[in-house]
Order: structure tokens, then sequence, then C-alpha cells
């Protein structure tokens, strides 16, 4: 009887889009993960390196940003011969580490830490040239948080986040009661998003638009179709107990500040560093590199988070759910890949999870929930490196289903609804 | 709690003590941790507890770091290694970008040079005697001549 099903799903499937396949069976164990009813999930492909950013095609072929190039392949191609869901040949190029890719409008776009470079894709969507890419961004700067994460919009832009060379812009990075620099250099050519050409070729941030600032570092984001605008998830600042004890204990900075996820319109400001938001008291607190104290309140200028999750959490994937495989409630609602805390330490670390929130005209219409567990393969992780699994990039399948990539093993995840 | 942490610091310094190669001091029961330093047991005592607030957020209680982020310091050449002097120099002044045993770290680790001389080296014969490194104390007055000696070159 399942195979028939599964027959006739395959039929319907190459009735409705010429070349995508049916939907593949899922793992007996779900490939490790916790879903929630009705889900099931498979590994694509494992081992593949520190797999990073990835996005599906129409056809289903997947292609992996790797942080760092294996045998000089930074980016991968993952095809699926059979239809039986795993990818059986897997090609690459680019001999570049990195985090970002993307495809738009016939172009695959990739990034190093310093640059982004696009590829130019045939009507199977398979790069026609994979050593001569078009460099068109060039320079970019780095420090700690280099990953250069990468979406355009429908206007012919993209965008590129700078992640700050600082993690709370004191005079001493990462110092016990070093003040902040006032005004705080780093803003003006990092902490923010930048929007540029799609087809210029190398570009400098100078040729670019600062589209946004007072974002500490931003991994995961995405084009919400619904709104035509940007979503953003920022990565919050670290160590408030540990450089600021007087103000904070070990509990409060495990908790605090909150991860959030913004919706930005050109020329926002989220605040950082001088202010960062407090997912308990629900309000913008003043840094205390900046005169805080954990309860005054700043940033009348900076935006409202649109959700605010746990501290530390580090989410690195965002995905608004367009497709149609998944039930009601998912459609148009956020994925967002939480790779997991390091900054939570001695107590126990947080994330290693995909989670969902349910949105409504565009704006969030119901509590987050966990919608993928197990990647760690713990019942709780204490150090970081003991996690097998770090859930990084997000992309959706032509037929709906969600794939999910990690960079500490390199497993390709894709989850898939079976319910009725 | 506060029970279990002081004997698994007991624990985990006897271990070490019992590993670690130099300077056999007899195995009795420290009752004051704040005692002189008679020996490297009590050094790691004291260090762990400099680790625990100084180091622990980033290098991770089991010093297996963070991939990508923080290096280990569980298992790594340098820290073992007899060149104590960068050790105590990368306390002293911080590290940043440098490649280590074919790795990036993106994270900054920020200077100490508030600790004092005592602290730095209780921290660092920690790290030197914990999890499975193995390798003799950092005392305080090496701590002194390297600080002195990053002095006087400016
Ligand atoms: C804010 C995070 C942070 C804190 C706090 C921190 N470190 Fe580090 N540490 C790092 C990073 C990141 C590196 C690697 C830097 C690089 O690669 O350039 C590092 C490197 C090291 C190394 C060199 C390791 C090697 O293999 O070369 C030693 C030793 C070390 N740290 C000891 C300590 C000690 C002892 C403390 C506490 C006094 C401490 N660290 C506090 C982040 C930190």
């Amino acid at each position: 009887m399942k195979k028939i099903l599964f027959y006739f799903f395959g039929m319907m499937a190459f009735t409705f889009s010429a070349s995508a396949q049916g939907k593949p069976a899922p793992d007996a164990d779900n490939a490790g993960l916790k879903l929630p009813a009705g889900f099931g999930a498979l590994k694509v492909a494992e081992n593949l390196g520190r797999a990073r950013h990835i996005v599906v095609t129409t056809q289903g072929d997947v292609y992996i940003k790797l942080d760092r190039a294996v045998n000089g392949k930074g980016v991968l191609r993952l095809h699926d011969s059979k239809g039986n869901g795993k990818a059986d040949v897997i090609t690459g190029f680019g001999n570049y580490g990195g985090t970002g890719i993307t495809i738009k409008n016939g172009y695959l776009y990739a990034s190093s830490n310093t640059e982004v470079f696009r590829y130019k894709l045939n009507d199977k969507n398979e790069v026609i040239n994979p050593d001569a890419p078009d460099k068109i961004i060039t320079g970019l700067g780095t420090g700690q948080h280099p990953s250069k994460s990468l979406i355009l919009d429908n206007d012919n832009h993209i965008y590129v986040n700078q992640g700050a060379y600082s993690n709370s812009c004191q005079e001493q990075d990462r110092t016990a009661g070093s003040k902040g620099k006032m005004p705080c250099p780093v803003l003006n050519d990092a902490a923010g998003i930048w929007q540029y050409s799609p087809d210029k070729l190398n570009q400098t941030q100078a040729d670019g638009i600062r589209y946004a600032t007072g974002l500490r570092n931003v991994v995961g984001f995405d084009w919400n179709q619904q709104t035509n605008s940007l979503f953003v998830m920022q990565h919050g600042r670290d160590q408030l107990f540990q450089n600021w004890p007087e103000f904070f204990n070990e509990k409060q900075s495990a908790e605090l500040p909150a991860e959030c996820m913004y919706e930005i319109k050109k020329g926002d400001n989220a605040g950082w560093p001088y202010i960062f938001y407090d997912q308990i008291q629900h309000k913008k607190i003043l840094a205390p590199e900046y005169g805080g104290d954990g309860k005054k309140e700043g940033g009348a200028d900076a935006i409202n988070p649109t959700v605010a999750f746990p501290g530390h959490l580090a989410p690195d994937g965002l995905l608004f759910y367009s497709g149609n495989m998944f039930p009601a409630k998912y459609k148009n609602g956020a994925f967002i890949a939480f790779h997991g805390s390091w900054n939570r330490a001695p107590l126990p670390q947080e994330g290693y999870y995909v989670v969902f929130v349910p949105f409504k005209g565009g704006k969030p219409s119901g509590d987050w929930e966990v919608f993928a567990n197990g990647f760690s393969g713990l019942t709780e992780v204490k150090n970081p490196n003991d996690a097998q699994h770090r859930p990084c990039g997000l992309a959706q399948g032509p037929d709906g289903s969600l794939y999910v990539s990690d960079d500490a093993k390199g497993t390709l995840y894709r989850i898939i609804y079976n319910g009725k | 709690m506060k029970k279990l942490i002081g004997t698994i610091v007991l624990i985990t310094a006897i271990l070490s003590f019992q590993t670690a190669p130099k300077k056999q001091v007899p195995a009795k029961p420290v009752t004051n941790t704040t005692a002189p330093a008679t020996g490297i047991r009590v050094s790691i005592i004291r260090g762990q507890d400099v680790y625990l607030k100084q180091c622990l957020a980033c290098h991770q209680a089991n010093g297996s770091g963070v991939t990508m982020m923080n290096a280990p310091l569980a298992g790594a050449k340098a820290v073992i290694a007899n060149d104590k002097a960068k050790l105590i120099n990368i306390v002293l002044k911080g590290m940043k970008g440098v490649e280590i045993e074919n790795e990036i770290y993106n994270n900054v680790m920020a200077p100490h040079p508030e600790l004092t001389d005592q602290q730095i080296a209780d921290a660092l014969t920690y790290v030197r005697n914990s999890w499975k490194n193995k390798a003799s104390a950092v005392l305080p007055s090496e701590v002194a001549a390297v600080r002195n000696a990053g002095k006087k070159k400016k």
C-alpha cells in the first residue's frame, strides 16, 4: 500500500512539476530528530564538511556553502538521481570558505568572509562556469563576526550582513569594567546590513548603502515575500556577568540579552551597542558599557524586536515558509535554526534546535515553539563541542520540504510532512 | 551544591595531581585553600577558581573550547609546551586571529593584566594539569618576570 501511495505521489509530482521528484520516505529514526506528529526526516547526506547556508533549486538540487573548503571545494551541489531523497551525486567548486548562498533570477550567489561571487545558472539551475564567477563585492571587513549572509529582494538589490568586530564596543573588547566608546566607531563600517547591486562588479563597502545599523551580528536573515521586507535574527552581546559582575549574576548573564528577530525598514537602527533587549522585562536596557545597570532603559531611537528569544541561542538560519507540504499553520511562518549557545557556561547550554513562529498578515500570531530537536544527540549540552550536530542553514525544497544543514558533522537533513 | 563543587574540585585536583609529573607532595586532604602555595596541587585548586571566573565562559568546563569560536585548551600543544613565557603572554596580552593547529577561532581573547602573578600562575597551572593535560607548574615568579620584561620593552 505504501509503495502504491509513494508511486501515486511520485506521479502527482511528476504531473504537476515536470522535473520535481516524489516525496521520499523518512529514515526509520527520523534522522535522529524529534518532530511534531505527522512529520518525518531523513538525512540527505552526511560528512559534507562545515555546512553553513543552503539553497534548493526548483529541480530539487541543493547548493551548500561550506565554512571551509573541502578538497578545494567550498560550494557543494547535491543531486539525487534515484529520487529516494538521498544525494548520490555530489560535486563542488569554489575554493573558499564562507557562509552565504542564495539563488535569484538565474544566478547563484555565494560569499567568502570578505567577498561575494555570482554564478550564472542554466535552465536546470546548474552553474555554467564554476571556475569563473563574477566577483560582485570585494574587500569586506572581518573580525570576530566574519560570516557574510546573502539575500536578494524583488527590486534587484542584494543584502549582506557586516558583523561587529567587537562584543559591545568597549575600549578594551571583552574586558571587565571597560567602558564603551562614544560614539561607537564600529557602527561606521560594521554592525549592520549593507545593500548592494547584484550585477555590478568589484563593489566595495563604499559602493553599498548602509541599509540598517545597530545590529551586532546577523547570520540568519530572509526576505519576507508577504511583507516585502527584510527580517533578520541578531546575535545578542555576550558576557554581561563576566564583564559586569556588579550588575548581573551568572543566571542573568545566561538568559540575557534576547536573541531578537527584527523586521527591517531602510534606515532602521536596532540599538547595538548602546542598548540590549531584555526579554524578561520586555524593555530596551542601557548597556552597562554606556552607564546601564540592568534596569535603566535606553534606545529611544531604536526599533523594537518582532520576537525576542532567550539569550545566546545563536540564530544562524531564518526562513519564511511558503510551501504547501506542511499544514496550514506553517504557511508564511518563520523557521529559525538555533546553532546553540556557548556563552551560558557554567550553566547548561541552550538552542541546538529549529523553532517555529506562526505569522499572520506579516506579524507573529502566536508563541514560538521548538519544531525540530535532537540535533545535539544529548538531553543536556554542557560543552558545545559535545553536540553531535549543530543546525545552521535552512532552505525550502520545491515540494515544500524543509532542509536543515549542520556545520558540526556536515549532515544535511530534510524534514517532510506525512500526515493528512 | 557548594559541597558538591568542592568535592569535584578536590577530586579533579587530586586526580590531576596524581598524573602530574613533577613535585611529588604527599596527598593529604586540603582544608585551607587560602594557605600559601606549597605545591602544584594547591596551585591547581586555586587555579580552578580563577579558571571558573575568568576563562570557563569561552574555553568551557571541559577545556574543549568551541569550534570556530574559542580555542581548546584540553589537548592543545601550546598549553602543555615548555614555553611558559608564551602562555603567560597570552593571558597578559590576549590573543586574536592567530591560526592554531590549522584552525581559525573567530572570538577574541581579552588581555588579563589585572590578574595577579599568583592568579595567572594558578590558572595556567590548572589548565596545564586538567582534563588530560600534564605539564609542570607555572610559578608566580615566572609570571612576574614576563610581565616586567614586557614593561621594559615599552
Ligand atoms: C572571551 C573569550 C575568552 C576568554 C575569557 C579567555 N580566552 Fe583564552 N582564548 C580565546 C580565544 C578565542 C583564543 C584563540 C585566539 C586565536 O586563535 O588567536 C584563546 C586562546 C588561548 C590560549 C592559546 C591556546 C593555543 O593552543 O595556542 C590559551 C593558553 C588561553 N586562551 C588561555 C586562557 C586562560 C588561562 C584564560 C583565563 C584567564 C582565557 N584563556 C580566557 C578566548 C578566550
